[in-house]
């Protein structure tokens, strides 16, 4: 017998935030993913919303290319502003 | 003594009340026996939960009577129960188990949406609540009915035999509620399930008049034994 | 403590490549480590096996209180147990998943326990007689976990780490359920303080085997330690279960059944009589009260489900060749 597949959880906890990856699930097929999610991951109010997704459908970047991919981005200080000098009498800005 | 069975007044808002919290509470108690035993762990988690919905329906209907919820859930001898057949026989197979839930739900679902507009403010409020948990049980099951209709052999089997056992215990339970409404629920689901409805014919009943089946005595002698053995105590 | 059985050494721990090396420094920078990460085998091996194991208890320790849901006197009593006995369901449910990261499958260690070959708590192997064992389990397994799992919050494996905060936030109504169901039995009759007094009799020394061999036996403990698996010794969160639990029951006004407890004054530590590790080796060899009782409960909820899984797999193949 094959394996029931492997799904991704994620909870909105409220609406204005975004989906938040919980945990997963086992299950035959998305309808059945989602009561699960439903079952196991918001017993305690923690969600308004949810989202299932097969795990097999996540792409992950590789973590031996980290450097490569998210170093460079620190030395690139001007896009932040704290970078740039504007006198105190000028106010916020 | 506090062993002996207490008497009720049943008016006919208490009996009413005692027929919606019996059937509440006898199916949770069967629904929770699965903790421990069902077929996935996700489903585990799954009926613990419609246990505890149903539990929650009857302790808050139990409350409306004026009565203490745990002298009518624990001192009462099974004639007194006033739960429909189809809540107390034992559960089966997972298959048997759902159908049942999913023929019950149905018509509690009915039940509570007409009950959400009572004169009564304590059913009405309680029919609010129960409501919804009661959609989602209908969804659960039924999804799981599909499933197991349209499955495999073995699993189609099995639900065609659950659903013909169960048929002539449905009259009771629809009895309070228009039946072709709740057919009209329960068909489609049984065609997309690939199963065969049963014609109606002769329905169990005595339930409501504390007739039961002989599997009533035995749950309750196993849900009272710690207050029944022990009189007057506090748990 | 779920994970008691960890006592076989992993020789590759001892790697001392260029990597084992970055690896043990990011460890040490408290750094956490995330599935995809390089990582030694034996830190993996070493993982899978205490999560699982982890897993394996919560889901066997589902049977012990799930014989009284049915016999709870009381409608409230009823609710809390099977809420928490959910809960257990559902903490083996996070434990798998946080397992499932490294790459091994919820069948594999599903037939790892029905085989026999994976280990589980020792403490789920005796029986629940009385309801007092309800309110004991609550009150100090409950209260053992706990010290175990808040340390492990912090452990270095990410999603071991995030699942464990998930489960002590769940927890903490467990131990306040069991002390209150001990508290209305003491304060009851006396056959109810009778009942309570002989739970605990049976569950303490039971409760303290959880911790898992003395530090001088834990062959395990070093590099768990050193790889932030594991913060504190057996022996060490041992005694401060120990020294939270004594004056609890002595609020209760029960005994324990140490002639040798005693309050060390100096120390300010309670000290008790030695445990008998000969029972603990053999219950977790298999030969405890109900270790057969529990393995075969497991066995046949799995056996009696196939055709359920089965069902649900030919259900969705169908329909998604339909699609």
């Amino acid at each position: 017998m094959s394996a029931t597949p492997l799904w991704e959880v994620f909870v909105r906890a409220r609406n204005g935030l975004a989906h938040k990856h919980v945990g997963s699930v086992h299950a035959a097929d998305a309808t059945m993913a989602l009561q699960a999610a439903r079952d196991v991951y918001t017993r305690r109010g923690e969600g308004l919303s949810l989202w299932v997704v097969p795990s097999n459908a996540i792409i992950a970047s590789d973590p031996s290319d980290r450097d490569m991919l998210f170093e460079p981005t620190g030395s690139k200080i001007y896009r932040h502003p704290t970078f740039y000098e504007v006198p105190d009498e000028v106010g916020h800005m | 003594m506090a062993t002996t069975s207490i008497t009720i007044d049943e008016t006919p808002r208490v009996r009413s009340f005692l027929a919606l919290a019996d059937d509440a509470l006898i199916l949770g108690h069967r629904t929770s026996e699965w903790t421990g035993h069902a077929p996935t762990l996700e489903e585990e988690l799954a009926l613990a939960n419609i246990a505890l919905d149903l539990i929650g329906q009857a302790r808050a209907l139990y409350q409306a009577t004026g009565y203490a919820e745990d002298e009518l859930a624990y001192l009462r001898d099974p004639p007194q129960f006033r739960n429909a057949l189809l809540a107390e026989l034992p559960n089966g197979d997972f298959a048997f188990t759902i159908a049942r839930l999913f023929l019950v739900s149905v018509a509690s679902d009915l039940l509570w949406r007409g009950a959400m507009g009572s004169d009564d403010p304590d059913l009405a409020a309680i029919a609010a609540k129960a409501e919804k948990e009661t959609a989602y049980h209908v969804r659960h099951t039924a999804e799981w009915l599909i499933r197991l209709g349209d499955g495999t052999g073995e699993s189609h089997r099995r639900a065609q035999d659950a659903i013909e056992t169960l048929w002539a215990y449905t009259g009771e339970v629809t009895a309070g509620i228009d039946r072709a409404a709740w057919l009209r629920v329960v068909s489609p689901i049984l065609v997309r399930a690939t199963l065969t409805q049963p014609a109606d014919g002769w329905m169990q009943s005595g339930g409501r008049d504390g007739r039961h089946t002989e599997h009533l005595g035995h749950l309750l002698a196993e849900m009272q034994i710690l207050p029944r053995s022990y009189p007057g105590a506090v748990w | 403590m779920y994970s008691q059985a960890l006592n076989t050494k992993d020789t590759a721990a001892a790697d001392s490549s260029p990597q084992a090396d970055r690896f043990q420094a990011r460890i040490d920078a408290e750094e956490r480590i995330e599935p995809n990460d390089w990582m030694p085998d034996a830190y993996r091996r070493t993982l899978i096996r205490q999560i699982s194991q982890h897993a394996h208890s919560e889901i066997v320790g589902m049977l012990p209180e799930g014989n009284w849901i049915t016999r709870a006197p009381s409608l409230r009593r009823k609710a809390a147990l099977l809420a928490k006995v959910q809960d257990e369901g559902g903490h083996g449910l996070y434990l798998y998943s946080a397992a499932e990261t490294l790459g091994v499958s919820r069948e594999e260690l599903t037939d790892q326990l029905l085989s026999g070959r994976a280990k589980y708590s020792s403490i789920f192997n005796y029986p629940t007689l009385s309801w007092a064992d309800i309110g004991t389990i609550g009150w100090l397994v409950d209260g053992a976990a706990i010290m175990n799992q808040i340390p492990l919050c912090r452990c270095s494996f990410g999603p071991y780490a995030r699942a464990m905060i998930r489960v002590c936030r769940e927890e903490s109504f467990h131990q306040r359920q069991g002390y209150e169901i001990m508290l209305t039995l003491c304060r009851g009759t006396a056959e109810q303080k009778a009942m309570a007094q002989d739970a605990l009799n049976r569950w303490w020394w039971p409760c303290l085997m959880m911790f898992g061999p003395p530090d001088t036996e834990s062959a395990h403990s070093d590099t768990s330690m050193r790889w932030k698996i594991k913060r504190f010794t057996n022996d060490a969160l041992r005694q401060k279960f120990v020294d939270a639990t004594v004056p609890q029951g002595h609020f209760l006004g029960l005994t324990f059944p140490d002639p040798d407890l005693r309050f060390d004054e100096a120390a300010g530590h309670w000290r008790f009589g030695t445990i008998d590790w000969d029972e603990f080796r053999r219950v977790l060899a298999g030969n405890g009260p109900c270790n057969r009782e529990r393995l075969s409960a497991r066995q046949k909820a799995h056996a009696d489900g196939a055709w359920v899984r089965e069902a649900a797999l030919a259900h969705a193949a169908k329909h998604r060749k339909a699609a």
